[in-house]
């Protein structure tokens, strides 16, 4: 079964490939099933690949062909199967096919139906190779391909022209991190002779000390690869924008799948993480930083889907928190159940808006609980497990996360009070969004709720979102086991407590309204901060002024091409001379006569000095 | 070679005289006859010098390029003369500046 | 003699579709495909004769018969001038693309030229025959001969067939190219009088002119007039502005065959001659070079940005994805060698697929200017998709050629240094920028206001069936050579290292 494994990104990309050719020619039906089954399918297969590997938990590889062989490099087209890549496929196939499923729905008026899931299953089919690629450089194929994809998804409905300024956003800030990726990649070949991630981590370990600076120098290329796929500070400014796609493609590329890209390449590289600790270090900050950043500004957002975006921020910075204490498996294990309660929201967001006639802003819905009850469950779990409420799947691995952050010795607990209030923040938004949407007044009354179409994939995700944290995942042998002291039981009991906090404080502004936050918002700090965090922290601002605008600035100064002036120079020059040389040229035959003789003497008299012997 | 034997460098005093007469002609003469006129001696005054050189080394070269020189004035003559006949019936002039324009 | 054959069949083809406008308008240009498929199909015929390309040997310098084909024969013997023409990987590699692209440029002219059109094929087989005889010529005269051959035809395409502002582009590209010629060719007829004080013999031959003693100024100068021909046709930066104008002006056809195949007579000659011929020269020189390159491609990308004409915007994409060709030449190993070798393949495709998907918005909306585009897709969906395609390959996605060629280079000029790989790596960045907003600009968005009323409500034809063909083959090129570039890589192997191997003898004395 094991050598069948290449056959799981292949059938979607074929299916992509088929519906590209003959999308005109095809009943919708058809397409819907070709799309949905394929990622099925791939499912299925990984399904039944991941049960033989469970039984026999053997690492293996298979490579299908060399890529290119110029000296002694020699990357191949091979992919690596271990515990990590079965949990990465598995959350993407897994939660590809239903969101593949819930998309039949949501775009059933669409026109470009077929375009719709050629680029849908062609994105899974790039994420899929991004996981199992055996070296960077096919991970870095993967790696560009979905943000391609992405780039096609957001821009999806193209008539609008800021769905593809959005889409370029996205594009250009990524490739700005994958840029330093590549960077990365030209650094660790030449160091290491290898792209081959299991061998250069070993030839790595080898060769480099822990602390050398090589390694410090490769881990942060990386990095600034995987914030800027990941969304992190200071790349992070493309996620929202990104909203402006079709909500399935939000639940799927940017909460489920591939935002966390990042993520699994850090951890995938792990070892030359282990190396570099300063870089630990910074993986850590900037997940903090950027979770804390994102948190706030959720809090302020009234774009259902915005605040759905900077919750992923958020909580993708969790992840990277867990990766820089070095909680390896406590940060997959958040990034899969991330994907199973973030999808169940998105798609959620994504019926609350298909039935409200593409109503965004949460302001105006309200009530909605009883008229959509499917969705009003797959929020309240959703919401539950966002916020980690005991029991849901969000509580394991954030729990996971914070004691071993609490554990880290050093900056540890610093940084798990960071988390902390994260969390507490985590819980208010989220329930803020649950209190304004779906009790209250209502303000708007939707076209009925989900079809079948639509339910299957939410009742799904609930259930993955309520047991996911029960999943034990198959990456002990990847990841160097935790060490260190288990903390003190009242470590856990605050972490636990922080949510329902949250959870309380979010009743009582949002829903009951005994803590009235008017007079506080409406100060002027208040006003001041609520303008602040609703931006972004002006951090878009910022980028406009300080690259956006001078790259405009400069490009339109030169767009008339000042190296064409200095060769305007020369024809300036010669056509002054010929403009002189014309003016000799009277048409007075004296004149040349003259001048001929004169020219004559003078040729006579230097003639003449010639002496004779010479000649 | 009997007869007189005038020195060679009188004779090319003279020749290089009649050449800077003719060529002094053309600078400042306006008349297109007159110009004609002026290169009808400097072309002499270069085949005087010819067959005074023939002469003086007893070579016939001399003579030759003087015949040369000869049928090259006529010819020149023979064009020079329609020229002025063309001038003349275009400008109702000869002065030769009054044809400073080229008209293609 | 096959050689021989090749450009023959070419330059007499081209009377051919000349004369044969007599027998009906829309013959030439058939007569021009058959011809170019001809010779191709001549070519790989003859080729199948051979040892198998993949497993060729190194082309040894002093040794002729190790080539894949040589040819000789007396022409000038008093200055040792000889019709010598040898074929090796690259040459052949170049050879191939000139006469695919050459076939794929005939197609692209099929509706838009309407006057002359025998001339017009004329011009454009003549111009492939002239390219041909650069890619095989190996007497350095010949060369030049051949040199000057492909510059007129190309100028009378631009100067008669081109748009609205011909003349002066035409002017502007003759007098780039006929002034650094003419830096060639005094650089060679000095180079040989050198050659001719040291060793007593008059010879243009290459292989008599490699390893020539001379001073380390001499060798300089040379060598400079040698790199600014050929850079002038690449070209890079600072030399680069005839390009826009002529790649803008050009019809269809004429773009087609000076993106896809002119400029990569640049980098052609960069890597047979003026390295190999001055290497400790070109060594010395190699950081100025890369400078250039970097300068270029930075350069280039920021420009493209800037500009509202179509054609344009592609034409400055060149200007940086050559940048990536001189920085491989002079990184000077073999990785970023191949990788340069494979921009040359990778760019001809993917450049001349956007001029002509240029050359059919023209047809179809008589403008190139993209503020009077935008919304196109929607009317013409298979033309939007081919596009999309052909912008991320420029845009250097992997899995697709110009990725593989431009990570190469990467690679190999990061051993030589990191920093100018940093500024180089700045180019993916703004390619990325201006590839987007050419979509943008033209395919996406809402229809201008300029564009719906000079339609009144008709719709635009999409890419029909010829033109899908062709685009079809330029696609799964460049998917060929995105995901199993190996073929071309081993056809270029051979060559590449027999050339380190020869300046890295010179450079150790």
């Amino acid at each position: 079964m094991a050598e069948m494994v290449w056959l799981v990104p292949l059938i979607p990309l074929l299916s992509s490939v088929m519906l590209m050719l003959c999308s005109a020619n095809l009943p919708r039906l058809l397409i819907g099933l070709l799309g949905v089954g394929s990622v099925g399918a791939a499912a299925l297969l990984t399904l039944s690949i991941g049960m033989d590997f469970l039984a026999d938990p053997e690492p293996f590889q298979l490579t299908l062909w060399t890529w290119m062989q110029v000296s002694n490099f020699s990357p191949g087209i091979a992919f690596y199967f271990d515990g990590l890549t079965l949990v990465m496929m598995s959350v993407i196939t897994g939660v590809g096919f239903l969101i593949h499923l819930f998309s039949t729905e949501f775009m059933e008026e669409d026109a470009s139906y077929a375009r719709y899931f050629a680029y849908l299953n062609m994105f899974v089919a790039a994420m899929l190779i991004l996981v199992m690629a055996d070296n960077l450089l096919l991970l870095y194929l993967g790696w560009e391909g979905v943000g391609v994809c992405s780039y096609l998804l957001v821009g999806f409905w193209y008539q609008n022209s800021a769905n593809g300024q959005a889409a370029r956003k996205a594009f250009v800030v990524t490739r700005i991190g994958d840029t330093a990726m590549a960077l990365g990649l030209l650094l660790l070949f030449t160091e290491l002779g290898t792209l081959d991630i299991q061998s250069m981590m070993a030839v790595a370990n080898q060769q480099w000390q822990v602390g050398d600076t090589v390694p410090l120098i490769a881990c942060l290329l990386l990095l600034g690869g995987a914030v800027g796929k990941s969304a992190q500070l200071p790349l992070h400014t493309w996620l929202p924008d990104a909203m402006a796609g079709p909500t399935p493609v939000s639940a799927l590329i940017h909460a489920a799948t591939m935002v966390t890209a990042g993520v699994y390449l850090i951890a995938r590289t792990h070892d030359l993480f282990l190396l570099a600790p300063i870089s630990m270090m910074v993986v850590a900050l900037v997940g903090l930083a950027t979770s804390l950043m994102a948190a706030f500004t959720a809090l302020m957002q009234s774009d259902i889907k915005r605040i759905l975006a900077y919750s992923t921020i958020s909580q993708i910075g969790y992840m990277f928190l867990a990766l820089g204490v070095g909680a390896w498996a406590a940060g997959i294990f958040h990034l899969m159940t991330h994907a199973f309660f973030k999808a169940l929201l998105f798609l959620g967001s994504g019926a609350i808006i298909h039935y409200l006639h593409h109503e965004h802003d949460i302001f105006k819905m309200g009530g909605l609980r009883t008229k959509m009850p499917v969705t009003f469950w797959s929020f309240m779990i959703g919401s539950a497990a966002l916020a980690a409420l005991p029991m849901t799947s969000g509580f394991f691995s954030k729990d996971q996360i914070l004691l071993q952050a609490y554990m880290m010795p050093g900056a540890g607990p610093w940084l798990w009070l960071g988390g902390l209030l994260g969390a507490l923040l985590t819980a208010i938004y989220s329930f803020r969004l649950v209190f304004v949407v779906f009790f209250g007044e209502a303000k708007t009354e939707p076209d009925g709720d989900t079809g079948w179409r639509m339910a299957v994939p939410l009742v799904m995700l609930c259930g993955l979102a309520m047991i996911g944290g029960y999943f034990i995942i198959p990456v002990a042998d990847v990841f160097p086991a935790v060490s260190g002291e288990h903390p003190a039981h009242w470590v856990e009991y605050v972490s636990i407590s922080v949510p329902l906090i949250g959870l309380l404080l979010a009743y009582l502004i949002f829903h009951s309204r005994q803590i009235n936050m008017d007079t506080l918002v409406n100060s002027s700090v208040g006003q001041l901060l609520r303008r602040f965090w609703f931006g972004g922290w002006g951090i878009d601002w910022l980028y406009d002024r300080v690259f956006v605008r001078p790259y405009y600035l400069l490009s339109g100064l030169m767009k008339n091409e000042p190296i064409d002036a200095i060769y305007g120079l020369i024809v300036a020059v010669n056509q002054t001379f010929n403009h002189w040389l014309a003016e000799a040229q009277t048409g007075q035959m004296r004149w040349y006569i003259l001048s001929m003789v004169f020219g004559l003497i003078v040729l006579l008299t230097l003639a003449l000095q010639i002496p004779l012997e010479a000649l | 070679m009997e007869g007189l034997n005038i020195p060679l460098n009188h004779i090319l005093l003279v020749s290089s005289l009649l050449f800077s007469i003719g060529m002094l002609g053309l600078m400042i003469r306006r008349n297109i006859i007159f110009i004609l006129m002026s290169l009808e001696v400097m072309l002499n005054a270069a085949a005087l010098a010819f067959v005074a050189a023939g002469a003086h080394w007893g070579q016939p070269d001399g003579q030759i390029i003087f015949m040369l020189i000869l049928s090259i004035a006529a010819a020149e003559v023979a064009v020079g003369l329609g020229l002025v006949l063309q001038v003349q019936r275009r400008f109702k002039t000869l002065d030769m500046d009054s044809a400073n324009r080229m008209r293609g | 003699m096959v050689m021989v054959n090749l450009i023959l069949i070419l330059l007499l083809g081209g009377v051919l579709a000349m004369l044969s406008e007599r027998l009906g308008v829309n013959v030439p240009r058939r007569v021009a495909l058959a011809v170019v498929l001809v010779d191709l199909g001549y070519l790989l015929s003859e080729l199948a004769g051979m040892p198998a390309l993949t497993q060729l040997q190194a082309p040894m310098p002093d040794d002729p018969s190790t080539w894949l084909m040589h040819f000789q024969a007396q022409w000038i013997p008093a200055f040792g001038i000889s019709i010598e023409l040898a074929l090796d990987g690259i040459s052949l590699l170049m050879v191939l693309l000139t006469l695919v692209l050459g076939a794929i440029a005939v197609s692209a002219s099929w509706t838009d030229v309407i006057v002359k059109r025998g001339f017009f094929e004329a011009n454009l087989l003549w111009t492939l025959a002239g390219v041909l005889g650069v890619f095989m010529a190996l007497d350095l005269f010949l060369f030049f001969l051949f040199w000057e051959v492909m510059l007129i035809p190309m100028y009378f395409m631009i100067a008669i067939w081109g748009h609205e502002n011909r003349g002066y582009a035409a002017m502007k590209f003759f007098i780039f190219t006929q002034a650094s010629g003419l830096l060639m060719l005094v650089a060679t007829l000095v180079l040989v009088a050198v050659n001719h004080s040291a060793t007593g013999q008059w010879s243009f031959s290459y292989f008599d002119l490699l390893n020539t003693p001379m001073a380390e100024q001499t060798a300089h100068w040379l060598m400079l007039g040698f790199f600014i021909a050929f850079v002038v046709k690449l070209p890079a930066f600072p030399f680069h502005t005839w390009l826009p104008d002529a790649h803008t002006q050009a019809p269809t056809a004429g773009s087609v065959i000076l993106a896809g195949i002119l400029l990569k007579t640049g980098a052609y000659g960069l890597i047979r001659f003026a390295v190999p011929l001055f290497p400790e020269a070109a060594l010395n020189f190699s950081f100025t070079a890369m400078a250039l390159g970097a300068a270029g491609v930075v350069y280039g990308a920021v420009l493209a940005f800037a500009q509202t004409d179509f054609k344009r915007l592609v034409a400055y994409s060149s200007v940086s994805h050559m940048g990536f060709v001189l920085l491989g030449v002079y990184a000077w190993n073999e990785l970023a060698l191949q990788g340069a070798v494979m921009q040359m393949v990778a760019h001809g495709f993917s450049t001349a697929a956007l001029f002509m998907i240029a050359g059919s918005l023209q047809e179809r909306l008589h403008t190139r200017d993209m503020r009077e585009m935008g919304g196109l897709w929607q009317q013409m969906p298979r033309m939007g998709a081919v596009a999309m395609f052909f912008v991320v390959a420029s845009l250097g996605l992997p899995g697709l050629g110009n990725f593989v060629a431009e990570f190469l280079v990467l690679l190999g000029l990061f051993q030589v240094n990191p920093w100018m790989t940093a500024v180089a790596a700045l180019g993916l960045i703004t390619g990325a920028i201006y590839s987007l907003i050419l979509m943008q600009r033209s395919f996406q968005g809402e229809i201008s206001a300029t564009l719906s009323s000079k339609l009144e409500g008709h719709g635009l034809a999409d890419f029909a069936g010829r033109e899908m063909v062709t685009m079809m083959v330029m696609m799964v090129a460049l998917i060929g050579l995105g995901l199993y570039p190996q073929p071309v890589l081993d056809m270029a192997k051979p060559v590449l290292q027999s050339l380190l191997e020869l300046t890295s003898a010179e450079m150790t004395p």
